[in-house]
């Protein structure tokens, strides 16, 4: 009977398809069948291809950096015990609180008393940023406590600006407390 | 008359229970197109429709010596992974090749052993040692017919078996599906790993350093020695070249290191260039886009990759960062906070034509797409952390790759733009992971150190 013969092929078809679809631990992505490749007959008698060379390029150790290190005893001494505090910022910001100002009134009295002290402002910020976004960030706050030193009468030469984003957190704990302390403008004394 | 309906019942049931017929199950097998028969012989189908099934043991070792036997299993298995990363076949599973007796020639392969296991494809490799050389020897049969549909021949160092793989899995790709593989490729990405401390300052900091791998996180390697801070890596189009931000002078500078000439080149010099980060070249290799506090704010410059004929692109007071080229090189998508949180932005690369593209709240790091797609991935702020989201170019929607397992940032597509490199710091640390376009088969790269920011080469 016609139907009993379509009952078998789809029977055969079921099968197959049920066959196919339950092998291998990671279902395939769906994606359809690429056009086929215009057809090359497999002639076993075709002359072999020659062997695909397989290699890489050698990468090259680049040149070593010379250690050139400001290695001023001195200087270490000063920044471990450092009479320029840092100050710190809000979440997501680069402005200065009345507490903040107050900071940063005070190293502007010790930068004029040590009026040949160089510094660099450093700005930083916890991990809640993202990394990219918090290197301009890290600027600006480097540049806000910069500008307000300025401001004040600080020689703009004096100070320069370098940001590390949240590359060099003060504190590697991952609560506000420690959140608090990585967002700041840090100050680093380069030359006496 | 009962006959007729029972077989009818029969058939309605059939019917139903044929997958073409319902409604699709998770993965619906695609229609196959018709073949016409002189293309059998060429491309592995499966019967039925629905990705081909292949099976690959390991290959045989025709010289009997432990280092060649090491060797083929090596090469097998890679080769395994490889064609199991893109998702294109479905695989009969290793445990089962085991009761298949193991042939020691192209001559003597058990095709029926595998027919029994419904297998379409079979891949069978022979390597031959040579002095410090190897020749493998590779073919992918039609099991059915038991003609070879893919031959080659390969020779090179016995001192790298998995590039073989590699190489035979993109091959295979590109022969069978049409697509170019990625099993040749290279991730790079920053690392404190070595645990070196930064000289010249007080406090205590770990460096980072740049490292490659292959893209399946094998042979790690760095590729800088510095003593500071170098960041945010990003392969030239050429593969030969990795641009990234170094500190190595005081503040950020833009460094491209040849890392098969030992040569470093210089971007962004000088006294007046203020700080420079994240370069990201441009498809044709000549230039690359960079964040600048030159003209006093972070803006968006163009310049050769020489240094030369630096062009401001963007220009507002506010930040606007991490630029990323689209896959012609006549647009530039960033980042800028402009309207208050850091959201992406697009240009053309003359500057000309900038317009807001995402909707969520805060949004960094975007990575355009290669041709066919069109999408931009980036890091989207979700609770105290962020998630990978991709923005359709064309409608405009964005949808989430992951959810919430740790934070995850700094997205970056792989060459085909089917998978995506990332970090996340659902293991611990910040590590590198891969995951394919569609968020699924999520893979660990590193595990040593904190691994960021990392990119994809061609």
């Amino acid at each position: 009977m016609n139907v009993a013969r379509q009952l078998t092929a789809w029977i055969a078809v079921v099968s197959v398809a049920g066959a196919a679809a339950c092998g291998g631990k990671k279902p395939p992505v769906a994606r359809p069948m690429p056009p086929p490749p215009a057809a090359a007959p497999a002639a076993p008698a075709a002359p072999p291809r020659p062997p695909v060379p397989v290699a890489e390029p050698t990468i090259v150790p680049p040149e070593p950096v010379p250690d050139d290190a400001i290695s001023s005893a001195s200087l270490d001494d000063l920044n471990k015990n450092s009479p320029l505090k840092p100050v710190f910022y809000e979440l997501d910001s680069s402005d200065l609180n009345a507490a903040s100002q107050k900071v940063l009134d005070e190293n502007a009295a010790v930068l004029k008393k040590y009026s040949t002290w160089a510094v660099t402002v450093e700005g930083h910020c916890d991990e809640r940023g993202t990394a990219e976004y918090n290197l301009a960030l890290g600027e600006r706050r480097a540049i806000a406590a910069r500008a307000y030193l300025v401001s004040l009468g600080i020689a703009a030469d004096r100070m320069r600006t370098v940001s590390y984003g949240k590359e060099f957190p003060f504190d590697p704990g991952h609560d506000e407390s420690a959140f608090a302390k990585n967002r700041r403008a840090h100050f680093v004394i380069t030359a006496k | 008359m009962k006959k007729l309906i029972l077989t009818s019942a029969v058939v309605a049931a059939l019917l139903a229970a044929w997958p073409h017929a319902q409604q699709p199950p998770p993965q619906p097998p695609p229609p196959s197109p018709p073949q016409q028969p002189s293309e059998i012989g060429v491309a592995i189908i499966s019967e039925g429709g629905g990705a081909p099934r292949l099976a690959v043991p390991d290959f045989i070792a025709l010289s009997p010596d432990a280092e060649t036997q090491s060797i083929a299993k090596t090469i097998g298995q890679v080769l395994w992974d490889d064609l199991n990363f893109e998702r294109e076949f479905s695989f009969i599973p290793r445990d089962v090749y085991t009761t298949i007796p193991r042939a020691t020639s192209f001559e003597d392969v058990p095709f029926d052993r595998w027919r029994e296991l419904n297998a379409d494809g079979l891949i069978v490799g022979t390597v031959q040692k040579a002095g410090t050389a190897i020749k493998v020897e590779m073919r992918l049969y039609n099991v059915r017919t038991k003609q070879s549909a893919f031959s080659r021949q390969y020779d090179g160092t016995a001192a790298n078996p998995r590039l073989f793989a590699h190489t035979i899995s993109d091959e295979i790709h590109k022969s069978q599906r049409g697509l170019n593989g990625v099993a040749r490729s290279k991730l790079t990405f920053d690392s404190d790993r070595d645990g070196e401390r930064m000289s010249g300052t007080v406090q205590n900091r770990s460096i980072k350093e740049i490292y490659i791998s292959d893209y399946d996180g094998a042979n790690q390697r760095r590729v800088t020695v510095g003593k500071t801070l170098n960041i945010a890596p990003r392969w030239s189009p050429d593969g030969r070249s990795i641009a990234y931000t170094s500190y190595r002078r005081g503040g950020a500078n833009i460094f491209i290191s040849n890392i098969f000439q030992g040569t470093l080149d210089e971007v962004t010099r000088g006294d007046k260039v203020g700080e420079n980060w994240l370069p990201a070249w441009s498809p044709d290799g000549t230039r690359v886009a960079f964040s600048s506090t030159r003209d006093g704010n972070p803006e968006i410059y163009v310049a050769n990759r020489d240094g030369s004929n630096v062009r401001r692109i963007t220009n507002h007071p506010s930040i606007d960062i991490t630029p990323t080229w689209s896959p012609t090189g006549t647009q530039i998508a960033f980042t800028s906070d402009r309207t208050g949180t850091p959201q992406i932005y697009i240009v053309g690369a003359d500057g000309l034509n900038l317009s807001k593209r995402s909707t969520d709240g805060y949004c960094d790091r975007p990575t355009w797409s290669p041709a066919p797609y069109n999408e931009i991935a980036y890091s989207s702020r979700s609770g105290p952390g962020f998630d990978i989201r991709v923005l359709d170019l064309a409608t405009g929607v964005s949808s989430g790759l992951t959810n919430g397992e740790g934070t995850n940032e700094s997205p970056a597509y792989s060459p085909n733009g089917r998978h995506i490199v990332f970090t996340s710091s659902r293991a611990g640390k910040v590590q590198v992971f891969t995951m394919a376009r569609d968020g699924r088969n999520v893979r660990q790269i590193t595990r040593t150190g904190n691994n960021e920011k990392p990119d994809w080469s061609r």
